[in-house]
């Protein structure tokens, strides 16, 4: 008692509660008030009032519409819709049109309800029903209700016909086969005088041929004579109040009957025959002075657009078109090109025709109309048109807006791809758009850019000057910067020496410096983001070999980003300025330029056809020169770091040293990447192929060893060139290396065999003319799956070995790791020896043996030797 | 006042293949609701992430732009009648010049309902405009071409709740008598 005492209290008018939270200044106050309406109207449900039910709806809705929870209120609106008083129905009705959708469950619950009211005596409330029926009706209800309906169809108050007509609308495009039963009901709605009954009737047949094609053939038979009869008497018939707008008697019905005989006309002769009299009659006699006269003036050309051909019609309907096209009301101009789009697949010569017109439009202030008319200029633009439509487009990019850059390139490429029949046009309508809205250009555009002047062998030398004057005037576009920097890096030589000119160029004179300023010019840029610095950075270390003399500055260079925040830049610093300072001898080798990247694998790889993985495979398929394995190529686009967002899983990836080297690929896992990372992701016999070893200083296993993670085999093609360390001379193994000095891995290693008793024979484990190499074992105790291993190198030959490197892959089952040689330099005649320590583990232990193959380089008489092998004949147990 | 009928979100297209009006909305100047409308279903956060999107893309659209805009693969035309925009949510093959009619047809008929209405009177009979509507369209079709017919059959509902009204306060009055 208390407590209903309570809620009548606070149960204010919902017209004070409306004022209530009106008055609320902040959005706090406001749910502070709703949170107290509702905890009443929570409780006066609990207690089943029925005097306040109707106001609490009332209420509830207020609150939905302001976004707050009200699903506790849909019982009170089925309650309310089984009251039996008309107001309490209309507001129940109301609320369960407003509360609910026509998935929740408790619809189930209101088709009982609404069952009876189709079948009330008040036509009021058989109209509300209707209504409800109409606006929220499920498949399932509309099997339930459908002949209730259908039923209606027929009743004598037209206000209910019209209701029934639009609910049997909503029935069939729900169960669509229940339409063969509205056919009948329908055809005769198209016999009635009441406008709103006919109009909806129309509508029913409209929706009918869509979802029924015996409806379609009935209606054609039967029906298209009498409509274009009652369009002929809307169009002529004389003034009517009651239906007029702008002095056209009722536009809707003249639509609506327009679009219904364009559903018959279309794909029949003989339908569209009959109808061309009426139509020549709407598209002419129409006044366009009005929106009503122009709405149907615009539904009349998409009749005739749709219907058989009428070569008189079409043209009295372009014209209108063309009429449109240049009104000055702006919706007018929008639907003109909304209906040429259309047109353009009928009569595509009509259309051209206003190509400057609709050209126009693309500069339109409007939004709207801007789209439209882009969408409708891509659709125009053909082999013989693409090159002055381009000159035009791309004049304009200067000038668009902003926002509107971005859609303007993204099709500008699009055609500019489509069309390009010779690369060179494509190229320089790339650079055109880059350099006008770099900044807009999506990643995959440049990206494929840069794939097509790889292939452009002839054009390199013209590609890479067009870039570095662009880079001088639109510096400020970043996608411009970043292929400017690939393509002087790959290409610096042709910048300087001017290298396969083209007639049509002009000579230019670029100094070596001046293509480091571009560069260092892009890499400073306060707005470049990572992936273009760290382009830069590669770019720079590819031009340190290419200009000797620029080599110091780009050190420079190279070394400001030790410090740098970013980790990847950081490491690309520090790894950079270690080859430049301390390998000249590998770094040529590192840095040769890109090999042509596959057209037709980075589209498909673009086009999503293919899975990136299949896709890179078909690129190269590297066969690695000691036989050891067939390895999956090497991904040469990501290689080249054209993705930096779609990266191998980081497991696949461990952190190849080169894809740093030559790549922007930015995925975090990469700088991260230290042997634990490694030592899993080596999935293929080539594990360890380039774990030289480290310092000591770095040999704990915590220390990320750079090189021992370059085990990718995806990357082993490329690392195979890395790898051949043809030219030492030179790299005398610098003591104190610094911990980072990651080549630098020949350092001496005192460390001597323990003398564990070894259990095992000695093997000889390769024997060649020139070299023998014994392996002796040893078990470390207490872990009898890890063999430690020293290998002792021999000279057979009278000549001093240098620059020796010994290298060695295991299959996945085993992990290797190999401890730095005691020296590079192999005395002659057997005069000494090199050792280096070996940890294998066998995580097969027992159940299969050690298997290793073996490479060994090394100089000769200033000549790279290579020798290779495999060790089949461990002994057993290891 | 705007109102808007929004034929949105695809998964609904996928269910209803072309309901032409998803719903209508009324919206203020500062962005607020003041009516919707939904013809397809829609869950609440859905309504709310919809008319978000469409209230910061029309409400800054410029006076003199047309008043169409695409929006999800649909369009949304709307109207401003003084501090109120009205949008439809309608197809791409509909006919967008007729909308614009039949939302100007729909504030006619709430002007003469209300003479000359104001967005407080929707506010206020904010029930009372949802009846209007549910006159003028079912299922986001076009049901009464005739004012003078939807205002007549407005007239006569209300005056039904009128009476029963009159009924119930007659009824409590008697048995207020009774139970002196």
């Amino acid at each position: 008692m208390l407590r209903s005492l309570h809620c009548l209290c606070l149960l204010l008018q919902c017209r004070d509660m409306i004022r209530a939270i009106r008055a609320c200044k902040t959005a706090a106050e406001e749910r502070a008030v709703v949170r107290k309406e509702c905890a009443a109207i929570r409780a006066s449900v609990g207690d089943n009032d029925q005097d306040y039910r109707h106001r609490n709806l009332a209420k509830l809705m207020f609150i939905h519409m302001l976004g707050y929870p009200t699903h506790f209120g849909q019982m009170e609106c089925l309650k309310l819709i089984a009251a039996p008083g008309f107001p309490e129905k209309r507001m129940g009705y109301l609320g369960l049109m407003l509360l609910l959708d026509e998935r929740q469950e408790v619809l189930m619950l209101v088709t009982n309800s609404l069952k009876q009211d189709l079948n009330h005596t008040n036509q009021y409330i058989v109209g509300l029903a209707l209504c409800a029926l109409g606006n929220i009706c499920s498949a399932e209800m509309a099997r339930d209700l459908a002949p209730e309906v259908e039923r209606l169809l027929q009743f004598r108050d037209p206000n209910i016909r019209k209701k029934a007509a639009l609910c049997s609308i909503r029935i069939i495009k729900k169960v669509p086969d229940l339409a063969e039963n509205f056919i009948n009901p329908a055809a005769s709605l198209l016999k009635e005088k009441h406008h709103g009954v006919l109009l909806t009737g129309v509508q029913l047949c409209t929706d009918l041929c869509k979802v029924s094609s015996e409806a379609l053939e009935y209606f054609r038979k039967k029906c298209t004579e009498g409509l274009v009869k009652v369009l002929k008497d809307v169009v002529n018939s004389p003034y009517a109040p009651e239906y007029d707008i702008a002095g056209i008697t009722d536009p809707f019905l003249h639509i609506r009957l327009l679009r219904l005989l364009r559903v018959l006309g279309q794909g029949d002769a003989d339908a569209s025959d009959s109808m061309n009299d009426i139509l020549a009659q709407v598209a002419t006699k129409t006044e366009s002075n009005k929106n009503a006269g122009n709405a149907i003036l615009y539904e009349s050309v998409a009749t005739i657009m749709s219907i058989e051909d009428n070569g008189g019609l079409r043209v009295l309907a372009i014209n209108i078109l063309g009429r449109f096209l240049s009104n000055r009301d702006n919706n007018i101009r929008y639907v003109a090109l909304n209906m040429l789009m259309k047109a353009i697949t009928v009569d595509t010569q009509a259309v051209q025709r206003h190509r400057a017109t609709i050209l126009e439009c693309v500069k339109d202030s409007d939004a709207s109309i801007r789209r439209r008319a882009l969408e409708l200029v891509y659709l125009l633009v053909n082999e013989s048109n693409v090159k002055p439509l381009m000159k035009e487009l791309i004049d304009y990019l200067e000038v668009s807006d902003q926002e509107f850059k971005g859609d303007l390139t993204a099709k500008i490429c699009s055609i500019v791809e489509k069309f390009s029949k010779e690369k060179i046009w494509y190229i320089d309508q790339m650079l055109k758009v880059l350099s006008e809205a770099g900044n807009y250009v999506k990643d995959e555009v440049w990206h494929a850019l840069i794939v097509v002047i790889s292939n452009a062998s002839n054009l390199h030398g013209y590609t890479v000057r067009s870039l570095y004057k662009a880079m001088q005037t639109s510096g400020e576009q970043e996608t411009l910067v970043r292929v400017a920097v690939w393509c002087i890096g790959e290409y610096g030589e042709m910048l300087v020496n001017n290298v396969g000119m083209l007639d049509i160029e002009e000579p230019i004179t670029v100094t070596e410096s001046d293509a480091v300023d571009v560069i260092e010019m892009g890499s400073k840029r306060h707005t470049s983001n990572l992936t273009t610095r760290a382009m830069c950075l590669v770019a720079l270390l590819k031009l340190s070999c290419r200009f000797p003399s620029c080599s110091k500055r780009i050190n420079d260079i190279t070394v400001q980003y030790k410090g740098s925040l970013v980790l990847e830049l950081q490491q690309r610093s520090i790894e950079f300025n270690s080859i430049i300072e301390k390998h000249q001898n590998i770094r040529s080798a590192l840095v040769e330029r890109m090999p042509v990247l596959d057209e037709v694998a980075y589209s498909g790889r673009r086009a999503g056809s293919l899975p990136a993985a299949v896709s890179t495979s078909q690129v190269v398929a590297l066969n690695l020169p000691n036989g050891v394995a067939k390895t999956t190529a090497a991904p040469l686009v990501d290689l080249l770091g054209l993705s930096s967002d779609d990266i191998p899983a980081p497991s696949s990836s461990g952190g190849d040293f080169l894809q740093d080297l030559l790549g922007v690929d930015l995925s975090p896992t990469s700088p991260l990447s230290g042997t634990n990372q490694a030592q899993k992701s080596g999935t293929d016999v080539l594990l360890d192929l380039l774990s030289i070893g480290t310092p000591p200083a770095q040999s704990t296993s915590s220390t990320p060893d750079k090189l021992s993670s370059s085990k990718d085999s995806k990357n082993s093609g490329v690392l195979e060139r890395l790898s051949s360390p043809t030219s030492l001379q030179a790299s005398s193994p610098s003591g104190g290396s610094p911990v980072m000095d990651l080549l630098d891995g020949f350092v001496h290693n005192p460390a001597i065999p323990e003398g564990n008793g070894s259990a095992y024979p000695s093997v000889v484990a390769f024997e060649s003319s020139t070299l023998r190499i014994m392996f002796d074992f040893s078990k470390s105790p207490g872990n009898p799956q890890t063999t430690l291993i020293e290998a002792n190198f021999t000279n057979k030959s009278p000549n001093v070995y240098t620059d020796f490197i010994f290298q060695a892959a295991v299959p996945k089952f085993l992990q290797l790791h190999l401890d730095p040689a005691s020296s590079n330099t192999l005395p002659a005649s057997g005069n000494g020896s090199i050792t280096q320590k070996l940890r294998v583990t066998n995580s097969q232990h027992g159940k299969k043996s050690l298997v290793m193959r073996l490479r060994i380089g090394y100089r000769m008489n200033n000549k790279d030797i290579l020798e290779e092998g495999q060790i089949n004949n461990f002994p057993h147990g290891l | 006042m705007q109102e808007d009928h929004l034929d949105s979100v695809a998964i609904v297209k996928c269910i209803v293949d072309d309901l032409h009006s998803s719903f209508a909305y009324w919206l203020s100047r500062q962005g607020k609701v003041r009516l919707t409308k939904w013809y397809s279903p829609y869950s609440q956060k859905e309504r709310t992430k919809v008319i978000r999107e469409l209230s910061g893309l029309i409400l800054t659209r410029g006076p003199k732009l047309c008043n169409f805009v695409e929006w999800r693969g649909f369009k949304v035309v709307y109207k401003r009648y003084a501090s109120l925009y009205f949008c439809m949510c309608i197809d791409q093959d509909d006919n967008e010049l007729e909308v614009l009619e039949i939302i100007h047809h729909f504030v006619e008929i709430l002007d003469r309902y209300f003479g000359s209405v104001c967005e407080l009177d929707l506010i206020f009979n904010f029930h009372k405009a949802y009846y209007i509507l549910d006159e003028l369209l079912i299922a986001g079709e076009l049901q009464e071409t005739s004012k003078k017919t939807v205002a007549r059959l407005i007239a006569a509902q209300d005056s039904l709740v009128e009476t029963a009204k009159e009924q119930a306060s007659s009824l409590s009055t008697m048995i207020a008598q009774a139970t002196k």
